[in-house]
């Protein structure tokens, strides 16, 4: 096959699939759940260090940064300062200047403020941060974030943690349509096919943490979801077939007795 | 001297952001720091004095989505 990677802002990455690192039960199925899903991207959150107890494992001993490009978010910033504050610590810890912007509105959903990361993707993205905001699918919205300097754009499927997959497709197809940025779905998707679908649509890679982390077996629910997004992805560019209502014979009518 | 680490009042001899991050066993490598929201450059954590009373903030990263 050939070489299909996505190249955000010079940054090249093979997989489709990008792995969440939330959730798991230690660090050693976290490594074992990344290597399964064949993923070179992979998101993490910025958190106080543990004071207390030094002993306690570092998640960067589990992911090597030289083999996986690290991802830090937001998560958990409700304000626009807050997002500014957690974007320029983790770009200071020193691992990239990309970051998954999230600039919370709601406890309950989890929904974007989307007024608050239109705001700070405008200021990260003058500051020099590859910013990949989380917002809702919604075509304007993703459009006026590409115009405010966003790398990419990333719609959710459905609220984070939900597993309820891609709530409204249609949306996707239009900021399919209407962005010029790499689309990436962020959220909602809760197992394989929903992946599947994503890909196939033509979004250029989905973000996956719950669906595997909440799976009964993660390693071998990522590693379905793996192979969800190359037949996706393949799908996609092979050009499915017209949808048609009534039937057409797939064997010749020429020969019947 | 006191300062608050992490939202936790502490005692330290450490005079500098090194020596602080020397003597509480964390390594420089995967971390950033801020001194009343501010963020110091690892370049400075070597001169970078602590005062009494300080708020200073030690983040890394932690699993995600």
């Amino acid at each position: 096959m050939q070489e299909d990677n996505l190249v955000i802002r010079g940054i090249e990455i093979k997989s489709r699939f990008w792995i969440g690192t939330g959730k798991y039960k230690d660090f050693d199925e976290t490594a074992r759940v990344i290597e399964a899903s064949g993923s070179d991207i992979v998101t993490v959150a910025v958190r106080r260090v543990n004071i207390t107890d030094r002993k306690s494992p570092n998640l960067l001993d589990f992911i090597d940064p030289k083999k996986y490009k690290i991802l830090p978010n937001t998560a958990g910033c409700y304000t626009v300062e807050d997002a500014l504050r957690y974007s320029r610590l983790a770009r200071e810890a020193g691992v990239s200047d990309m970051i998954k912007l999230e600039v919370i509105g709601d406890e309950k959903t989890l929904f974007p403020d989307n007024i608050g990361l239109l705001k700070a993707t405008e200021i990260l993205a003058k500051e020099g941060f590859i910013v990949f905001p989380y917002t809702t699918d919604d075509p304007i919205m993703c459009k006026r974030l590409e115009d405010a300097g966003a790398a990419v754009v990333m719609p959710l499927g459905a609220p984070i943690g939900s597993g309820l997959g891609l709530r409204n497709p249609y949306n996707l197809k239009i900021i399919l349509e209407y962005s010029k940025v790499p689309v990436i779905v962020d959220a909602g998707v809760g197992t394989a096919s929903d992946a599947a679908v994503a890909l196939e649509l033509g979004c250029d890679a989905v973000l996956i943490n719950t669906a595997v982390a909440g799976a009964k077996n993660p390693i071998m629910m990522a590693e379905a979801i793996k192979h969800a997004c190359i037949a996706g992805r393949l799908a996609y560019k092979a050009g499915r077939m017209p949808k048609k209502l009534y039937a057409t014979a797939s064997s010749p009518i020429e020969g019947m007795l | 001297m006191n300062i608050k680490l992490n939202g936790e009042t502490r005692e330290t001899s450490g005079g500098t952001i090194a020596e602080l991050l020397t003597e509480m066993e964390i390594p420089r490598q995967g971390v950033a720091v801020e001194v009343n929201l501010s963020i110091i450059k690892k370049a400075d954590y070597d001169s970078f004095a602590i005062k009494e009373g300080d708020a200073i903030e030690i983040v890394n990263f932690v699993g995600g989505g």
